[in-house]
């Protein structure tokens, strides 16, 4: 069974996903910060492969791109640096990211290396779904990992339902229509959770974009299995030179 | 499913291997509107007559084909220009932005963003978003901003509110990122008016057809003149491919029409300083759709360079991809030298000071050959002005 998927069946709320970028803040940092997620109860890490034209993302996401980028991350070097983690953590990883570096590696390399240094899932968010049916999808199952589509407020019901259909892990629901670390709210969407959570879909669902804190991540919890943090955690990070205890202070402000 | 030609895509987007709709969730439903309306609107007699009249009587359209008789003796054969330059604005970009401000109030839309490299296509929708009265939002590079202040001058007298796209390399790629992200966080009123035949289907269709005026217009003028409607050859520049794409396009499935695409050799196709995307671009995704890109190794896309604006961007259109993919049009590229000698050139011999973008095309005579009795047709797709201060620098 996935990672993912036993997560879920131990614990089905609250489920707490946070974002980091791959090679930030330091070169090398990417394996400690997700050891200290781990260690200060994070249920699962959604790690960024940096991009140059990161389309869904805001400035601070941005920004830690190309942070990254000049420090010379790359994909390859981000296997290299995952290639010792499953002697050290189990906990749940997903890799995010654009599709252009991924079919630059090669879809099914980067398929089978990710799954060879024991990655669990992928989001891809440009990646549409006529292309995983028709080309992507059965490469992705091949090498066992999950794929999770995002919904938003105006995804109509019929597509959430077939968007549902073609995830494994979980879904990701966008909790307003914009980019990451935008200064909309979770206020307006209640009523747009509370549809989701009516529709009983086939994968639990973890509410992302607009959660920064304690009161929003519960607030995400009334109508979801749990819910990702990703540019209020970057923030933290910037600037650290101690990633465990900037891991720690920021996960004891949500948790 | 609909047949993909070289004319039309396929349902999904498609030129061959290059198209499609490579979008985030967050713009689905307004991409998918404009996917399942685009046609039926355009098709519409009420728009295409609403079209047809704003054409003619603000755009200033039909453009004259213009036999240039000393640029013919020069190159010993028949050069037509095609006059995209005399277009209200001073280039073919204003045939889109008419098209696609139609298409927005069809669709109900009360805000317009657009993205901007030189300004031409940015002028161009604050000058339609005037004319309709619309709300109108240009993103343009920060660097762009510093280096094009008339036409930041121009869409502010417009009307326009002009953003700074500060993130990346501040230029138009970014532009386009920054306009991108404000349709995802404005989903329920706004249209964006892309300026080229780039971006997630049905984009590069959609700007495609309403270019397609420009090879139409050259079809009849051409039978009016010489009593054939088929030139030996159509030679137009290609940035992103909009002009090119509009020259062509009546020609696409007339196999005795050689079609050639000049592209902007920079400094020189290998010297690091070029946008020469289809002689240095692999397959890759960009802005929405799968075409040729320049990126480095690890798929980061890399900033290109040319002496035009209008030519500095790091892919090309799907159906230009294709087009280069299947041999269908000739690629051919010049330097920025190159082209700054090809617009010298037009203006002592013609009269006419072209734009640095058209001047790329012009260059390509030099290398082409022809027979006395070939019609050659060279999209002349904007006006000089814009570039006089670089042109300043070459006056001896």
């Amino acid at each position: 069974m996935s990672r993912i998927k036993s997560l879920f069946e131990r614990k089905n709320k609250n489920v707490l996903n946070i974002y980091c970028t791959a090679g930030y803040p330091k070169a090398d940092s990417t394996v400690r910060v997700i050891r200290a997620l781990e260690k200060h109860g994070a249920d699962i890490v959604e790690l960024g492969m940096p991009y140059s034209d990161p389309l869904a993302d805001g400035p601070v996401i941005q920004q830690s791109s190309t942070v990254s980028l000049g420090q010379g991350m790359t994909i390859k070097k981000l296997f290299e640096q995952l290639k010792d983690l499953r002697t050290q953590s189990n906990i749940p990883l997903i890799l995010m990211g654009y599709m252009n570096p991924v079919i630059q590696y090669g879809f099914e390399k980067f398929c089978a290396d990710a799954a060879a240094v024991g990655v669990d899932g992928l989001i891809l968010p440009d990646l549409p779904e006529y292309e995983f049916e028709t080309e992507y999808g059965a490469i992705i199952r091949k090498h066992g990992l999950d794929f999770i589509f995002l919904v938003t407020p105006e995804t109509s019901d019929d597509r959430v339902h077939r968007l549902d259909s073609l995830s494994t892990g979980f879904l990701y629901a966008v909790s307003s229509s914009s980019t990451t670390g935008s200064d909309k709210n979770m206020a307006d969407a209640g009523a747009y959770l509370e549809r989701l959570e009516k529709m009983r879909l086939r994968n639990p669902v973890l509410v992302g974009f607009g959660i920064r804190d304690r009161a929003s991540f519960q607030q995400a919890g009334t109508h979801a299995n749990g819910a990702i943090i990703g540019t209020a955690f970057v923030k933290a990070l910037q600037n650290s030179d101690d990633e465990e205890r900037s891991v720690r202070e920021f996960l004891a402000g949500v948790l | 499913m609909k047949k993909q030609t070289y004319t039309t895509p396929n349902e999904y987007g498609y030129y061959g291997s290059f198209g499609g709709a490579y979008i985030p969730e967050m713009l689905h439903r307004n991409v998918e509107e404009l996917k399942t309306r685009y046609l039926d609107i355009i098709n519409d007699p009420s728009f295409k007559k609403e079209l047809d009249e704003l054409l003619a009587d603000y755009a200033g359209r039909p453009t004259p084909l213009y036999l240039a008789k000393r640029l013919s003796a020069q190159f010993g054969t028949n050069i037509y220009l095609k006059r995209e330059d005399l277009c209200h604005t001073g280039a073919h970009k204003i045939n889109n932005t008419i098209g696609q401000i139609l298409l927005a109030e069809k669709l109900g839309k009360k805000r317009i963003i657009a993205e901007t490299g030189a300004g031409q296509h940015g002028v161009a929708t604050a000058t339609v978003c005037a004319l309709k009265g619309i709300q109108c939002i240009v993103y343009m590079g920060e660097k762009d901003i510093e280096r094009q202040a008339p036409n930041v001058a121009r869409m502010k007298m417009l009307g326009a509110t002009v953003v700074p796209a500060l993130s990346g390399s501040k230029t138009l790629k970014d532009a386009t990122n920054e306009a991108i992200r404000d349709w995802i966080n404005h989903p329920d009123d706004t249209h964006y008016i892309i300026g080229s035949v780039v971006g997630p289907h049905p984009y590069p269709d959609m700007v495609t057809l309403f270019q397609s005026v420009i090879s139409k217009e050259i079809r009849a003028q051409l039978k009016e003149k010489t009593g054939t409607e088929l030139p030996s050859s159509v030679v137009a520049c290609v940035g992103g491919g909009s002009n090119a794409a509009g020259a062509f396009y009546h020609f696409l499935d007339e196999k005795e029409v050689e079609l050639v695409a000049v592209e902007a050799a920079g400094l020189g196709v290998n010297s690091g300083q070029s946008a020469a995307t289809s002689q240095l671009g692999r397959p890759g995704i960009l802005h929405g759709s799968k075409s040729l890109l320049m990126q480095t190794e690890d798929g980061q896309v890399v900033e290109p360079h040319s002496i035009s604006a209008g030519l500095d961007y790091p892919g090309i259109g799907p159906l230009h991809a294709h087009l280069f993919e299947t041999g269908r049009a000739k690629f051919l590229s010049a330097t920025d030298q190159e082209a700054v000698e090809a617009a010298f050139n037009l203006a002592k011999m013609e009269g006419i000071i072209p734009a640095l973008e058209s001047s790329h095309a012009l260059s390509a005579l030099t290398r082409l050959s022809f027979s006395k009795n070939d019609h050659v047709v060279v999209c002349l797709s904007g006006r000089g002005d814009k570039d006089l201060a670089t042109y300043m620098k070459y006056i001896k």
